[in-house]
């Protein structure tokens, strides 16, 4: 089978998952409307009740979109950031995104911001502070071969080591009732949506189109930065933009979601070990497969507990490490 | 015709001097062999000429045009490289693999086309590995895996291809097999060949002309039989050496020396 047949079927298979995982998404919830009602509003063939109409538009589809571009974002920031820095371990978080904003929705909630826009736009802020920074240092690495890609993990993982000190530090400042408020955004958290947030998803889709043209230049660079020199990639630029679209979309999704874990560490390995090491493939398949898992995620946190949701980050990590661990072992037999 | 000449490169790298005052020219179609000792630039001047690594002194110069005005991909349409260290942690296939050679020839999305398959095809049976395009590269032996790479190099139609020690882990089947290859495909389609090697003897039956290194300066650059002179390599190796004319014929032979025969040599 050709590359572009592989891709097409991959692309197609995963896109009908992912539609069905949504309409099954929509259709629950603790509201108890009827499943064939919902089909009927979704396709517009029924007038029903406002009501109805309401929840599924307000509230359904835009979770469902929430959780599909937050989890498709994250498990191709993963890939991303495990080819480049060529470290099965790394996740989207890597470069020290998470701490930077982290700290900045934490400030925003210490001073009182309301979620949207204000903690939104501190978490931004945050992790575009960081993302410089980490780049700026990336950049000059870059052009000094002295320092190796390690240096750029190593820089990453202690900047968040670093943002984790503020951030406790942060939390033993603060007042009781805004811990929890606190806590379940540092778990990754859906339910704080707000109308009028999703526009701003929409900037995450060029960047999934700026990575599935490097996807190709992404496989040379996995047989090391000189080999892919010498087949004509430009290598410095290449890395410099990978990391900083990746991290934008990234701070993006992260300013909205909270820091959601695992969906970038085990996706892209689950797609890995299904459909092999080509980036062209593994781009969509982790866009995908990355959306579906984490809106079967959010409906767990939604409908598991008995009252109230749980924030989705427990359901991911909960499912994702046992899951991280199964493939491991397998991968060793 | 030169296809590349280099002028007076000097590379300083970590504070340490690696090349002193480079120059030399390669004609067009010449089997050329870099010699000399562990540590003395072959591979940081392979670097070089490859625009891997940039010189603080003097300049390279592919097909009449300085190497730093070339893109990337540019350079690459014209040079292939068989790196000494070749990556397999990752399961792509042979034919993934080869194929990746055709990059600097792929349009903006990177989607191959029938050429390219072709063009893989053709390569991967030029180097006899073709009945292995579907198995992983942490599968293969040593010899495969290096016909694998200069498939690769191949693939990239290149009219220079450079080659860091592609014999080094090889018995002497393997070793006699991919110098064949690197000769047969020179003379069918006129590529340059530039290669790193410590074997001083296939240096001397299959290069057109060798350059001596020695702590980043040259030492002599000539035929086989004038550079592989006794007095240079003895100084430039740093151990007794016997040369003498192969009993093939028309090759220089070169033996070190251990020291318990020193005695009878002597």
């Amino acid at each position: 089978m050709s590359i572009g047949k592989t891709i097409a079927f991959t692309t197609l298979l995963l896109c009908a998952v992912l539609i069905f995982i949504s309409v099954v998404a929509i259709s629950a919830g603790s509201s108890g409307i009827h499943f064939w009602e919902i089909m009927k509003t979704l396709t517009g063939k029924s007038v029903t009740d406002s009501a109805t109409a309401t929840i599924i538009w307000q509230i359904r589809i835009p979770r469902v979109i929430l959780a599909a571009s937050v989890g498709g974002t994250l498990a191709l920031g993963g890939l991303v950031f495990q080819a480049l820095l060529r470290n099965p371990l790394a996740e989207p978080y890597i470069l020290g995104i998470s701490g930077g904003s982290a700290i900045g929705a934490i400030l925003a909630m210490l001073i009182g911001l309301s979620f949207f826009p204000g903690v939104a736009l501190f978490s931004f802020g945050g992790s575009l502070l960081v993302l410089a920074f980490v780049t700026t240092l990336a950049g000059t690495a870059l052009g000094n071969t002295m320092l190796s890609r390690d240096s750029l993990l190593l820089g990453g993982v202690m900047m968040n080591a670093f943002c984790a000190a503020v951030i406790m530090f942060l939390i033993s400042m603060t007042r009781s009732f805004q811990v929890q408020h606190i806590l379940y955004w540092l778990m990754g958290d859906l339910s704080s949506l707000q109308g009028g947030q999703l526009a701003i998803l929409i900037l995450v889709i060029p960047c999934f189109a700026v990575i599935f043209i490097m996807a190709r230049p992404m496989n040379l660079l996995l047989l090391g930065r000189e080999t892919a020199a010498a087949m004509g990639i430009n290598v410095k630029n290449t890395i410099l933009l990978l990391l900083i679209i990746t991290s934008l979309m990234v701070s993006i999704i992260v300013s909205l979601s909270g820091l959601v874990g695992f969906v970038g560490l085990v996706i892209p390995h689950i797609f890995r070990s299904i459909f092999g090491p080509d980036h062209r493939v593994l781009v969509p398949a982790c866009i995908l497969g990355g959306a579906s898992y984490l809106i079967v995620c959010d409906l767990l946190a939604r409908i598991l507990p008995s009252s109230g949701e749980m924030p989705v980050g427990i359901i991911t990590a909960l499912i994702g490490a046992p899951l991280f661990i199964i493939l491991l072992l397998r991968g060793r037999s | 015709m030169q296809i590349l000449d280099t002028e007076n490169i000097s590379l300083i790298f970590r504070d340490k001097l690696v090349l002193e005052n480079i120059s030399f020219s390669v004609t067009a179609g010449e089997f050329f062999v870099i010699i000399g000792p562990n540590g003395a630039g072959k591979t940081s001047l392979l670097k070089v000429l490859a625009g891997l690594q940039k010189t603080q002194h003097g300049s390279v110069t592919i097909k009449n045009r300085n190497i730093t005005k070339y893109r990337r991909r540019n350079l690459s349409q014209i040079m292939a490289i068989v790196p000494q260290h070749i990556e397999v942690g990752f399961p792509f296939t042979v034919a993934d693999t080869v194929i990746m050679g055709r990059t600097p020839h792929l349009g903006i999305l990177g989607m191959e086309g029938k050429e390219d398959y072709l063009r893989a095809r053709e390569a991967m049976e030029f180097t006899e590995v073709a009945h292995l395009a579907e198995r992983k590269l942490y599968q293969l032996s040593g010899g495969e895996l290096q016909r694998v790479i200069i498939a690769r190099a191949i693939c990239q139609q290149p009219e220079i291809i450079l080659l860091d020690e592609p014999t080094t882990a090889l018995d002497p089947a393997h070793q006699l097999k991919i110098m064949d290859l690197m000769e047969k495909f020179r003379r069918e389609k006129g590529t340059t060949i530039i290669m790193v090697s410590h074997d001083l003897n296939l240096a001397s039956m299959y290069g057109d002309r060798l350059l001596l290194l020695k702590e980043g300066r040259v030492v002599e650059t000539g035929a086989p039989k004038s550079v592989l002179n006794k007095e240079l390599l003895e100084e430039s190796y740093g151990c007794r050496m016997m040369v003498d004319e192969s009993p093939l014929g028309q090759a220089a032979r070169v033996t070190p020396i251990p020291d318990k025969y020193l005695q009878n040599y002597e």
